[in-house]
């Protein structure tokens, strides 16, 4: 399953699939048996990202722990659409207890598995980013210091979406939400809020840190596989669009999400025990606007006349990112 | 069942719940019409070969090419390629080298020895055909594969018409011509030589033909009234090229001047050139822009050598071999006109490239013909004016090429065998095009075009050999997989992968993908995320 091994076979590792590569080259969402751990029927908008992400990362960690896995959730939209009581969509052992407590919880059941002797059963506690950086996150840090055997996945679409787009920790400057209107001087998110929680994963240099994004497949089942290969405190950030509060079209999910890795804005890499040790490059770079403009919780940039000086912030901080972390061959 | 405390349903699936009811708009899996196919004046359906040629299956591949021509080893050597012209890649790096796998193809299949397929049913019905050229060539092989007795009559001593009269070795060696030919011949056509039809209706009377399909191309070439001496050599282009073909090559001497500005112009000067000229001038009377020959060859030519006059036209030549050459200007109009500045050119030949006209003595008393500019009208399904007389190739008012010869051939095939049945022959409604704004060209991965090695110019100006070499079977293959497959599936799972309700149904290698609509929400990140286009958005019906 190594990412990007082929170089050219028309479309190499971009596509989800690709008939010209072997079998055992081929990604894990292209497998006619893939454990469809989110199943259909699920109540999530029109085009998520984030049930897409979920499925991506949760089929990815069933393929690598032989389906021994036991997933832990947090209260938030992913919750909220795939578990209305008293159906479900998940296809493996599921666990929901509070807002706040999924990385606890998550510790809660690796230890309980450890007790009861079955190392072979791995543990995942998943979230959004509200669930994560805000509310989660004193559990979070915890389970981090303590290095408990749990995978924390956050699916980052930037805003506290279930409960009607208010602002997070996650949220990038100058969007609009419910609670940083597009009003007055300075609208939408203030510039220079916020927090880079991979980045504050990696220093509680835990065995592994990744970022990754629902553009890119191969390089997030990669990482998914990686991290399940490894015990300890491993974190995930996967980057998942959210037609609704960013008033995207719900057929562009997977293109946002390619912009902004193609942009700088959000970087794919890699840390072990606090260091980046890899990044994955952005192959077309683009400006900020060709992302932005696509979002309704942009729409006041592009007023007449724009606001040049905060989409240059943004570019700015996109430029930041690229020269940070090298993402440009 | 008892329940834990509190719980008083069981736990039921979200299968239950339809998502599919939300839908407004949904997916369906079309198949867009690729640039080149649209392209190809024979017809072919490059996108479908290409796809076999993909995975290696080359054997797989040739069939599928030769469905719709029986010439690929000649295609892809004398072939103008429009296919290369329409392709989308070339607007993210270069076209794909459609023509180089097309000859890689039917190179594999002459050295594998692949036969076509005999047909599956006679029919007992007897069709004429009259001209081996590739017109000739390719309605011969549709006929008799769709079980017709074939008869191909052919006046000169060898099949294959201009392919063989008109096209010099170093673009087409013989040895494939004639292999091709044989392969066609093998399928139980009837191959007559020099053996000439002077009365249509009389010849196909006396061998009880049903039908008749006459291709005999252009081979007249057209004189221009040029006041020359006695002594002075003046050829014409098609007796010159085929001359070539016999034993003795003709006598054109140091400085061999070429007037005409078309591919032909350019074969004699640059035949000219390996027979030992040391001067090949061709006299042109617009400019390059201007110019019908096909820019590759004018370029092989300079890069060979060969000089251009233009803005010129030729007055007299004189027996001792001057020429008097006017100097002309373009109006506003695009025509050259006449400017008074003579210069003169010294030359020991001069040949005459100004195009063919066709020998109609055949079809003299034939009722109900139709002859515009020398050529026969025939309507949209290839039919004279006279019931059961077909006509198709050069002698038919088109672009001249051997491209749209073969898809004469074929698309008079069709039709032929049509009328033989009673019936009419129907094309099926083509496809919406395949343009490259409905590409999500990202997903592409970067390659350069293979460039095919040419002969270094030293070698290639001295001798007959092919100027362009073939590809061989790593950088065909590599080749093949640049193509984007326009606007139909080539199964890379992204629509399986993407979907974010798993509305996707992945049906297995070769049989594509269904959509679940229980449970489709219409979201259309499919379509957006189709690299080749083959996904739209319809209205829901209601």
């Amino acid at each position: 399953m190594e990412e990007q091994a082929v170089k050219f076979y028309q479309t190499g590792t971009f596509t989800v699939g690709n008939r010209l590569l072997a079998p055992d080259q081929r990604s894990v969402q292209s497998d006619m048996q893939r454990t469809n751990s989110l199943n259909s029927g699920h109540r999530a908008c029109q085009g998520c990202g984030e049930a897409l992400g979920a499925r991506y990362a949760i089929d990815a960690a069933m393929r690598a722990t032989d389906n021994q896995l036991i997933a832990v959730n947090a209260t938030g939209c992913l919750e909220v659409f795939s578990t209305p009581y008293p159906e479900t969509s998940w296809q493996l052992p599921w666990i929901h207890s509070l807002f706040g407590n999924a990385a606890a919880v998550a510790s809660g059941v690796a230890a309980a598995q450890r007790a009861k002797g079955r190392p072979d059963v791995r543990v995942i506690a998943q979230g959004g980013d509200g669930g994560t950086t805000d509310i989660g996150f004193g559990c979070l840090s915890g389970m981090f210091e303590r290095n408990d055997d749990v995978l924390y996945i956050c699916y980052d679409n930037e805003a506290y979406m279930n409960t009607g787009v208010q602002r997070s920790s996650a949220t990038p400057p100058a969007a609009r939400t419910a609670t940083t209107p597009a009003a007055g001087p300075s609208p939408g998110n203030v510039f220079g809020t916020g927090k880079n929680v991979p980045r504050i994963a990696m220093a509680h240099r835990i065995p592994y840190v990744a970022t990754a994004s629902v553009s890119n497949l191969r390089d997030l089942e990669r990482k998914v596989n990686y991290a399940m290969s490894l015990h300890g405190a491993r974190y995930i950030h996967i980057f998942v669009p959210c037609p609704l509060g960013w008033g995207s079209d719900p057929a562009d999910t997977i293109k946002l999400a390619r912009l902004a890795v193609e942009t700088g804005l959000f970087p794919l890499f890699e840390a072990r025990d606090g260091q980046v040790t890899a990044r994955t490059p952005i192959r077309h770079k683009v400006p900020v606007t060709e992302y932005l403009h696509l979002q309704k919780r942009y729409a006041h940039l592009f007023g007449n006349p724009p606001d040049l000086g905060r989409i240059a912030l943004i570019q700015q901080i996109a430029d930041r990112n690229i020269a940070e972390y090298g993402l440009l061959d | 069942m008892d329940k834990p405390f509190a719980i008083t349903l069981d736990v039921g699936s979200s299968l239950a719940n339809k998502t599919g009811a939300w839908r407004t708009n949904r997916p369906l899996y079309v198949d867009r019409l690729p640039p080149c196919n649209h392209a190809c004046p024979a017809g072919e359906n490059i996108q479908g070969w290409l796809y076999h040629a993909e995975s290696g299956h080359y054997e797989a591949a040739w069939r599928a090419l030769t469905e719709d021509n029986p010439l690929p080893a000649i295609m892809g050597r004398v072939c103008y390629h429009p296919c290369e012209g329409a392709c989308n890649r070339g607007q993210l790096d270069e076209a794909v080298g459609i023509n180089s796998v097309e000859r890689f193809l039917g190179d594999e299949a002459l050295k594998q020895g692949w036969k076509f397929a005999q047909p599956e049913e006679e029919t007992g019905k007897r069709v004429l055909v009259v001209g081996a050229g590739p017109s000739g060539l390719s309605a011969a092989y549709h006929l008799r594969r769709r079980g017709h007795g074939v008869t191909l009559v052919e006046a000169g001593p060898f099949a294959g018409g201009m392919m063989r009269f008109g096209i010099p070795k170093y673009r087409l060696p013989r040895d494939v011509l004639d292999a091709e030919v044989a392969r066609i011949v093998e399928l139980g056509v009837g191959l007559q030589l020099n053996t000439k039809v002077t009365d249509i209706r009389e010849t196909m009377r006396a061998g009880r033909y049903d039908a008749a399909f006459l291709a005999v191309g252009a081979h007249i070439a057209k004189r221009a009234y040029i006041p020359a001496g006695e002594a002075a050599k003046m050829l014409d282009a098609v007796s010159v090229l085929r001359s070539m073909e016999g034993d003795e090559k003709p006598m054109l001497g140091r400085r061999v001047v070429v007037y005409g500005g078309g591919n032909t112009a350019l074969d004699v000067a640059r035949t000219a050139k390996r027979l030992g000229a040391s001067e090949a001038i061709i006299v042109y009377r617009r400019t390059r822009e201007k110019m019908p020959a096909h820019d590759f060859e004018v370029e092989e030519a300079l890069q060979e050598g060969v000089l251009i006059k233009w803005l010129s036209t030729i007055k007299n030549m004189a027996s001792e071999g001057t020429l008097t050459v006017e100097k002309m200007v373009l109006d506003a109009k695009g025509f050259p006109q006449p400017t008074g500045q003579f210069e003169t050119l010294e030359a020991d030949s001069l040949v005459l490239a100004l195009g063919q006209d066709v020998d109609l003595s055949l079809l003299e008393g034939v009722p109900g013909l139709a002859i515009k500019d020398g050529t026969v009208v025939v309507g949209p399904n290839m039919m004279t004016g006279f019931a059961g007389i077909f006509a198709g190739g050069d002698m038919v008012p088109s672009e001249r090429t051997v491209t749209v010869g073969v898809g004469h051939g074929k698309k008079a095939a069709r039709h032929i065998d049509a009328w033989l049945r009673g019936t009419e022959y129907v094309p099926a409604p083509k496809h919406e095009m395949a343009a490259f704004d409905k590409l999500n060209a990202w997903y592409y991965s970067d390659a350069p075009k293979t460039v095919r090695p040419l002969l270094d110019l030293a070698r290639r100006t001295s001798t007959f050999d092919e100027v362009v070499h073939g590809l061989d079977a790593t950088n065909a293959l590599f080749e093949a997989r640049r193509c984007l497959s326009c606007g139909n599936c080539f199964e890379c799972d992204n629509c399986y992968g993407v979907c974010p309700d798993n509305a996707v149904i992945k049906l297995g290698p070769g049989k594509r993908f269904e959509f679940n609509f229980d449970y489709c929400k219409g979201c259309g990140i499919c379509v957006s995320e189709c690299p080749c286009g083959a996904i739209k958005m319809v209205p829901e019906p209601t």
